[in-house]
């Protein structure tokens, strides 16, 4: 049997040739990212911004009537809600965001749910709720904080793990490309205002550890190639390590993402957020494995006797003894 | 790397038929079959998002523990002053800043003020529930202390979350739980809830049902004004009941309250074709209510319920029955709901919806139904991948896979976990990431024969090579996983459970499992060249 090669034997890509053009592109969109999330914001769903999402069937229409139903949700005076359809013509999501003045009520988010679903129940009787969720002011504000408190934890614990595990220049590499892919995913959430809720924290985590997958798997490749060459120059040695893990790298987001594309298409309308930031996270965290990662070792000095054991202070205090030094 | 002993097959084989095992009721009951109650039936729970049902999540005021405490000291105060002997006169009491001080007529009484209140400030367990001290010779302040607030708060919620599953259960509903979260909040998960309303509407209600007496003298001009009398309190009437709108003042010490109840009925009052809601009181609270009633026949009282007065009959004789009957306002629903409040106990504090996530039956079903598909249509394309591109490799691969769903699906009912919706979504990450090992290991083993090694140390080195990075990439996903279990929440949660028991798995089908069966294969065959 003939077997699929995806990635030809002996590729030879240089793909740290154009480092510094790639470079400037990652900070040019970490920085455009975090302008979009300062200018813009995030569009945060019910988790983080408080109020109530309510998700309804309308079993005896073909179309949910989108229209009638913003202006009767906003003729509540809690602001705009937000009305979308929702995975089919005939249901709808509806949310009505918290008004700031009742911010700090524990009890308002329950309530204005419950106006909610009975005034519409009673305009569009036969309507089936399908979900409903509300969050006070309060347990939102928990929610961002125990977010931002996840994301920093998870990317200073897996950078120190690869320093302890590797050396101190590949646990910084690492860290820089996880804040590239984290800030990247939230520029796109910005720009594009898609819901931002704690599915997609779970989705950023998930992309953190796959996309350091990639990065792990190509600084094994070059801590065994430093160890190997020695007097290979290290763009060129980085080069090779790219190379030899180049169909690895392929094959895996290939399986990735045929597993997450069924899920995408066919899956639950309610996981589609956090189907949609783990794919785009596929592709932005293997290029910033290949392009962040490997580059940043270049810059911060990593250097073939990184790996020699160094002589510690105990060394060279029995060296002098034995009149060697 | 290739070597393995019987003992170490036999061991494998074990451990993997008993994880997968652990899975078939599961899948069983999945299917739609019924699972013997006499087997052991270790199963994964569906979260809500999959099940259908409500979780909410309550919070206590626990301000109001606080405040409720502090009557409850005056009272007990003016009660001890009373009965010393001789009697100690006491005025100017306030509990306002949150402390409780008053005046003692005379300076002489302060020792022996001290020695009968020093014992009442004493808490169990040797906890300094309160301070007391004397301010201007003859005031004497008690400031409830950290400890005892704590105390307080956590002997209500301990009896505010059982009268939660009294109320629960007086619903009919199956299987509910209810956990007490951090210091002032119960989560409850009912699954396959109709009706989240009733539920919602059952637990806001406090049920603190008082009986006060009505402070005749009072002048309508100042209740209007909102300015009670020196020892009275302002309560408006309850909305739907016979003076809506208008407000009454009543004495605030020396009432009842209605928390020791044996019994609570909704009814119709046959003479006036009222819904009424009868109670009885035990035999403490029915002596109580009796010696209320003896003392003031003729006097009018307010029946209030969670600040609300819902009427203020009149004592026309002593009621002495031990019973009594609550009427104004109620429709045939809401006198129903207050006698199921009333028989599961008034809660010690108000509880406030603070969270509240809904999911039909329906909903989850189909949930259920397209995470299913899209899981199988994925692992179809995987497998395919897998054996176009690795061959005979690709279908250990497959078959690793195959016992790796089992295996997290096994441990996930042996440990009792829950899976929820994003948890489908982690069962389709963990697929995609379980063949990653196995990509790295195949890749391995066609370099190394690319370099000319034979097919035993290629295949040796590439199993050797690939799993230290397998190792250390899994190590630092677990730490992203932890992560993710300890700060979030729900959902959420159940995604991190399948990414960390799935990168248990992983490693060990992709890495153990198909080694076995490599090095099985190499044995048996001695191939001199490997198709990979």
């Amino acid at each position: 049997m003939k077997l699929l090669k995806l990635v030809p034997a002996d590729t030879n890509i240089k793909f740290l040739k154009l480092r510094v053009p790639f470079f400037i592109l990652s900070i040019v969109l970490i920085v455009g990212s975090w302008a979009a999330v300062l200018t813009q914001g995030l569009n945060y769903g019910v988790d983080f911004a408080g109020g109530q999402e309510v998700r309804l069937t309308f079993e005896q229409r073909d179309d949910a009537p989108v229209g009638e139903l913003r202006q009767l949700v906003g003729g509540l005076g809690y602001g705009t809600p937000v009305v979308q359809e929702f995975g089919a013509p005939n249901v709808v999501s509806i949310r009505v965001p918290l008004p700031e003045a009742v911010e700090e009520t524990p009890g308002a988010a329950t309530e204005i749910g419950n106006q909610v679903i009975s005034m519409i129940n009673e305009e569009y009787p036969g309507v089936r709720t399908d979900g409903n969720e509300t969050v006070s002011g309060k347990v939102a504000g928990e929610f961002r904080q125990d977010a931002v408190l996840a994301l920093a934890l998870a990317m200073l614990g897996v950078a120190m793990y690869i320093w302890i595990r590797f050396e101190w220049q590949f646990g910084a590499g690492a860290l820089f490309a996880l804040f590239h892919d984290v800030s990247v995913t939230l520029g796109i959430f910005a720009i594009f205002q898609l819901e931002f809720s704690l599915q997609i924290i779970a989705a950023i985590l998930a992309i953190i550890g796959y996309s350091l997958n990639d990065t792990i798997v190509v600084y094994d490749r070059i801590r065994e190639n430093l160890k190997k060459y020695r007097k290979m120059p290290l763009p060129e040695l980085l080069d090779l390590s790219v190379n030899e893990t180049l169909a690895r790298t392929v094959m895996t987001s290939l399986t990735l993402l045929v597993a997450l594309l069924p899920l995408l298409l066919f899956g639950p309308a309610s996981l589609f957020g956090l189907v949609l930031a783990i794919t785009a996270g596929l592709f932005i965290g293997t290029y910033s494995s290949v392009y962040l990662a490997a580059p940043m070792l270049i810059w911060l000095g990593v250097t073939s006797d990184s790996f020699v054991p160094k002589e510690t202070e105990a060394d060279l205090q029995e060296k002098k003894a034995r009149g060697q030094v | 790397m290739l070597d393995f002993p019987l003992w170490k097959k036999i061991w494998l084989w074990v451990v993997t038929l008993l994880a997968v095992a652990a899975a078939i009721p599961s899948l069983y009951t999945a299917t739609g079959g019924e699972w013997p109650e006499t087997l052991p039936s270790p199963t994964v729970n569906l979260g809500l998002d999959l099940a259908g049902g409500s979780h909410l999540l309550l919070e206590a005021e626990s301000d109001e523990v606080a405040a409720q405490r502090l009557e409850n000291m005056e009272e007990a105060v003016r009660a001890a002053m009373r009965n010393a002997e001789p009697r100690i006169r006491i005025g100017d009491v306030s509990t306002a800043n949150g402390e409780l001080s008053f005046m003692l007529d005379s300076a002489a009484d302060i020792d022996r003020a001290r020695g009968i209140l020093e014992p009442m400030m004493q808490g169990q367990n040797l906890v300094r529930e309160w301070d007391l001290s004397v301010v201007d010779t003859q005031r004497m302040v008690l400031t409830p202390t950290q400890g005892g607030i704590e105390n307080a708060v956590n002997d209500a919620m301990e009896s505010a979350t059982e009268v939660v599953r009294r109320r629960i259960d007086e619903l009919g509903t199956r299987e509910p739980t209810i956990i007490r979260q951090g210091d002032t909040r119960i989560v409850v998960q009912v699954p396959g809830l109709e009706d989240p309303e009733a539920l919602k509407t059952l637990l806001g209600q406090t049920a603190q049902l008082e009986f006060k007496l009505v402070d005749e003298n009072a002048l309508i001009t100042n209740i209007q004004a909102g300015i009670a009398p020196p020892g009275s309190q302002i309560f408006p009437y309850a909305v739907g009941s016979d003076f809506e709108g208008q407000s009454v003042a009543v004495k605030r010490l020396g009432g009842i309250r209605g928390d020791s109840l044996t019994g609570a009925q909704s009814g119709i009052d046959p003479e006036t074709n009222e819904d009424v809601v009868n109670i009885q009181f035990d035999q403490q609270g029915g002596q109580k209510f009796a010696q209320l009633s003896t003392r003031n026949v003729g006097k009018q009282f307010a029946i209030i319920l969670d600040g609300e007065v819902l009427s203020t009959p009149v004592f026309r004789e002593p009621i002495l029955g031990g019973s009594a009957q609550i009427s104004g306002s109620f429709t045939a629903e809401s006198a129903n709901n207050l006698a199921i409040s009333l028989r599961s106990g008034a809660l010690p504090v108000p509880l406030t919806v603070i969270e509240e996530r809904t999911v039909s039956a329906e909903l989850g079903q189909d949930s259920i139904q397209r995470g299913l598909i899209a899981m199988l249509i994925g692992s179809l394309a995987v497998i395919a991948l897998m054996i176009a591109t690795y061959g005979r490799f690709g279908i250990y691969a497959t078959i690793a896979l195959f016992f790796n769903v089992l295996i997290l699906l096994g441990i996930m009912a042996g440990l009792n976990t829950t899976l929820t919706l994003p948890g489908i979504a982690g069962f389709v990450l963990t697929i995609g990431a379980a063949v990653d090992a196995n990509v790295l290991i195949n890749e391995r083993i066609r370099e190394e024969r690319k370099r000319g090694r034979r097919v035993i140390a290629a295949v040796e080195n590439g199993y050797k090579e690939a799993s230290r990075a397998i190792y250390d990439a899994n190590i630092t996903n677990f730490i992203a996983g932890v992560l993710l279990f300890l700060f979030g929440s729900g959902p959420v949660r159940g995604f991190a459970v399948v990414l960390i028991i799935g990168l248990f798995t992983s490693v060990f089908t992709a890495l153990t499992l198909t080694r076995m069966w490599v090095s099985g294969w190499l044995r048996a065959k001695r191939p001199s060249d490997i198709n990979v």
